[in-house]
């Protein structure tokens, strides 16, 4: 599903974002990228995303290569791919319902068909009361709520999420793991991307790959990295 | 209709942003209206007296009226020509008299009337440049019942140099302005496109495509552009008036080009959107 083999970015600088780094996550799995801050987390994410262009090796995600993509392939590939960032991004003139609604407009399907999928993908982050509200209306988890919504608009096959629960209280970082568990029980893969210990110690039994200073150091899936 | 809803939608979004882009546009394009204006009213001044060019054919005395008129129709179908007019013997005494009224004694003691009779050829508008009119004069001059052509020589060649270095200085200067308005209208719709990048970035994230990301933006510039145009286009009018009432009686432009005015502002407006656009999906997407 996303294969990162031997992946190096560098942005110019003296050291690499990213170093060398390899893993494989499969269909349906859910992994934890963990580290310390500027250890190379979201640019992981970004490179899967193909926001990022590796300065060698290749990412490959469904069917597209970061070596062979075309530019016109890059919504398709997006649209596979959904991403949660930690300060949610929501367009804030725009409703709850319409943050969601505007990923599947992009995308060219009918009205008639948006309203009621817009409607399940509320009722399924356990929003469907707040669909009127404008994000500053919303609670941070609230918003985190329609990240999600949004990100699961157009059914993506993995589900990336950069700190999702950064900006968020304890509660509200429940509930949102708690749905991304559910979605990854649906069959979507989901790739994590956090600092908090307390996290990974509460999930024992999800895979953790951790990075520091860009390169990959423990794998649970793989063990330690040489 | 999506695209002109958004344009719309974001043009509403950023009242501030929208109205700085049209005075923006407006007051750059108003430079090029005043500029039309002038220029305009320049062309209609030399046309004027282009209009008075023509050559004059002084005829033989002996040459009949009969063939004078056969002569008069066949000038008229040179393609040089607009028409020839007949000024007779009487006529050109009469003429004479009236216009020059210090000499009005000595008209009325002549017992015979030393004037020539003549035809006044004018030009088409294409044809008053120095070398068709002496052409034409050279032509007339050749039939047997013409005694001589002429034609204000030294005038004709000053207006054709005018002519030229108005032409030359309206092309130069206009050039000048329009890029002036083009660089102002790029980075007028470029702030609004900076404005917005947030919101680029996030329809990229979802999946949408540089086209559909583009559209509502290239309609967004286009009607910023008119919508500038059309300020200016009032701006050169308040100003046409008032010089109208307090200096000079002006010509209005014509529709031509108060038509291609306005395209051109919509024109620029899109195209400075499309390459704002496009700069910002190239800065946010490396592939």
């Amino acid at each position: 599903m996303v294969q990162l083999r031997s992946v190096t970015k560098s942005f110019g600088g003296s050291s690499a974002a990213v170093l060398d780094v390899s893993f494989h996550l499969k269909k349906g799995e859910f992994a934890f990228l963990t580290g310390a801050s500027g250890a190379g987390k979201t640019t992981i994410l970004k490179l899967v995303h193909m926001l990022d262009r590796p300065t060698s090796g290749e990412v490959r995600v469904s069917r597209y290569s970061s070596s062979r993509i075309r530019r016109r392939d890059l919504p398709d590939l997006r649209r596979r791919v959904g991403y949660v960032f930690q300060d949610f991004r929501l367009l804030e003139n725009l409703t709850a319902e319409e943050n969601v609604a505007f990923a599947l407009q992009v995308t060219g399907i009918s009205k008639a068909k948006i309203g009621p999928r817009v409607q399940k993908l509320l009722n399924q982050v356990g929003l469907a009361a707040r669909a009127r509200a404008l994000p500053r209306e919303l609670s941070g988890g609230e918003q985190q709520r329609v990240a999600v919504a949004r990100a699961l608009a157009n059914e993506p096959l993995v589900l990336l999420a950069d700190e999702p629960t950064g900006n968020l209280d304890e509660r509200a970082s429940a509930g949102v793991l708690g749905l991304f568990q559910r979605i990854n029980a649906s069959g979507t893969s989901v790739l994590m991307a956090t600092h908090d210990s307390e996290i990974l110690r509460r999930h024992r039994n999800v895979r953790v790959i951790e990075l520091e200073q860009g390169r990959l150091v423990f794998d649970s899936a793989g063990g330690t990295a040489a | 209709m999506r695209p002109l809803r958004e344009a719309l939608a974001g043009m509403r979004r950023a009242p501030v942003l929208t109205f700085l882009s049209l005075m923006a546009i407006g007051l750059s394009v108003f430079s090029i209206g005043l500029f039309a204006l002038t220029a305009h009213n320049i062309d209609v001044a030399l046309s004027n007296v282009e209009g008075r060019v023509e050559v004059v054919a002084y005829l033989r005395d002996d040459a009949s009226e009969e063939l004078i008129e056969i002569a008069r129709h066949e000038i008229e179908s040179y393609p040089e020509v607009q028409a020839a007019r007949y000024i007779s013997k009487v006529e050109a005494l009469y003429e004479a008299s009236r216009e020059l009224t210090e000499f009005s004694d000595v008209y009325s003691d002549l017992e015979v009337n030393p004037l020539p009779a003549s035809l006044e050829i004018s030009l088409r508008p294409d044809f008053r440049t120095p070398s068709d009119v002496e052409a034409v004069a050279d032509r007339v001059s050749t039939d047997h019942f013409v005694e001589e052509a002429r034609y204000g020589r030294e005038w004709v060649d000053r207006i054709y140099s005018l002519r030229r270095v108005a032409g030359g200085a309206a092309t130069i200067l206009g050039l000048s302005f329009a890029l002036g308005a083009a660089l102002l209208i790029g980075i007028a719709v470029r702030m609004s496109v900076l404005a917005r990048a947030r919101e680029i970035a996030i329809m990229q994230i979802v999946g949408a495509t540089d086209a559909y990301i583009r559209r509502p933006f290239l309609i967004e510039g286009l009607l910023t552009g008119v919508g500038g145009g059309l300020l200016a286009l009032a701006m050169t009018f308040g100003a046409y008036q008032a010089v109208e009432r307090t200096l000079v009686s002006l010509a209005w432009l014509p529709d031509l080009w108060t038509t291609a005015g306005l395209a051109f502002a919509g024109l620029l407006g899109m195209l400075a959107a499309d390459r704002a656009v496009r700069r910002e999906l190239r800065r946010l997407d490396v592939y």
